[in-house]
């Protein structure tokens, strides 16, 4: 059993281990639709949102897997779940807010590739952490993503108005932005762990 | 890509993922285990080599499955054999080297979610025969390991001043007095190194096409 406090946890997942800058996880989404703000903040809350379910069933899974002994199903069992939380969550938020499904269109069922919800729960059973522990981690991850879709589509709105040479447009440019971000963000290594 | 299926020469399907395809360079797909694993050179070796054997196995069972697999299903279908083939690499790479394993930490098991082994089960393997998917997924490997060396070997050499750490080939490259660029074995040095190479190779690609503009008129 894990220990850390919740605080320590949220805060670290959020700026300190960012999954984005500092881990590397769900870069793809992280630069396919961080060019306009309002696009980045409504994938950033899908996102969390379907962190938080999965997170939620993959501590189920583990205790299942455990107590079946059966280890190696981990990967195979956490896979399918999660494409069947994704979908789960677009049905019923297509059920109950019609609007906010039009709003999330195609990023909904994408979010499955999204290599940043398999390595949570993937993280959260190497950390051996209980159920209230992962639930504030599956937040500090949700938040931290957001956070770093939300600054990087606001200095992608600036660099419309910059004269990139045309050799590194597109790809290659944001990910020199991203490297700076991540730069700034190793600043805060220092608070946690 | 159409339905059909693919005639080109076998030779074609092998190169193309090499260089006029490359995974990473020119698709930009798999950019998470590329920027996260490339600190080391030895661990660029064991990614791309995990990430050849799950692209070869799961083509070329998907492709003698594809006339089986429901349509509706496929993607479902598709994602649980690739899972299995990871499976078996995660456990062959604890019992062959522990600190590799450590080093590489989950991005083994990421490679469920590596977009490049989805996109080539999905355009290529679901439409071909054995043969050619195996080739078209040898092919994406290497591309793929070719990708992640020319990341690797610049990171490690100026992060580090080394070629091969942490093997019995390790080579010094500058000798005791190098202060190494930290930097570049940290996050940001990937994020940079991959901006910067991904520059080069528009402008080689801008540089041929121009090229061949100028030989068309002469």
């Amino acid at each position: 059993m894990n220990t850390e406090s919740l605080t320590s946890i949220f805060i670290n997942t959020l700026i300190v281990n960012n999954f984005v800058l500092s881990m590397f996880l769900g870069i793809c989404p992280f630069l396919g639709v961080s060019a306009k703000k309002e696009t980045a903040l409504r994938m950033g809350i899908a996102v969390t949102f379907v962190l938080l379910v999965s997170s939620i069933c993959a501590y189920g899974i583990n205790i299942t897997l455990n107590y079946l002994q059966a280890p190696y199903l981990i990967l195979i069992c956490y896979i399918a779940v999660i494409a069947a939380a994704v979908q789960l969550v677009e049905m019923v938020i297509k059920k109950y807010s019609p609007a906010l499904f039009r709003a999330l269109g195609i990023f909904l069922p994408l979010i499955t590739t999204n290599c940043a919800i398999l390595g949570l729960a993937l993280f959260q059973t190497q950390k051996g952490y209980n159920f209230l522990q992962c639930l504030v981690y599956a937040l500090g991850a949700g938040g931290g993503f957001t956070l770093a879709l939300i600054i990087m589509a606001g200095m992608r709105e600036k660099l419309e108005l910059a004269d990139v040479p045309d050799i590194a447009q597109g790809v290659s440019i944001t990910l020199i932005l991203a490297g700076i971000l991540s730069l700034a963000f190793m600043g805060f290594a220092g608070l946690g762990g | 890509m159409s339905d059909q299926q693919d005639s080109s020469p076998s030779m074609d399907v092998l190169l193309r993922g090499f260089w006029k395809e490359n995974p990473v360079f020119v698709m930009v797909l798999g950019t998470c285990p590329t920027l996260a694993v490339t600190n080391k050179v030895i661990n660029c070796f064991a990614m791309g080599i995990s990430v050849m054997f799950v692209l070869v196995m799961s083509g070329l069972l998907i492709s003698l499955l594809r006339n089986f697999i429901p349509k509706q299903v496929r993607i479902a279908s598709f994602i649980l054999i690739i899972a299995t083939f990871v499976t078996m690499v995660d456990y062959a790479i604890q019992s062959i080297s522990l600190d590799l394993y450590d080093s590489l930490g989950a991005f083994i098991q990421l490679i469920v979610v590596n977009c490049i082994i989805l996109g080539r089960a999905e355009a290529y393997a679901s439409k071909n025969g054995p043969v050619k998917s195996m080739l078209d997924a040898v092919g994406m490997g290497l591309g793929f390991t070719f990708a992640l060396l020319c990341l690797g070997v610049i990171r490690e050499a100026l992060g580090n001043g080394t070629l091969m750490m942490d093997t019995p080939f390790e080579i010094s490259l500058f000798g005791p007095n190098f202060a190494p660029w930290s930097i570049m074995i940290l996050p940001p040095g990937g994020f940079f190194v991959l901006g910067l190479e991904l520059a080069l190779f528009a402008w080689l690609r801008k540089r041929r096409a121009r090229r061949t503009a100028a030989a068309a008129q002469a």
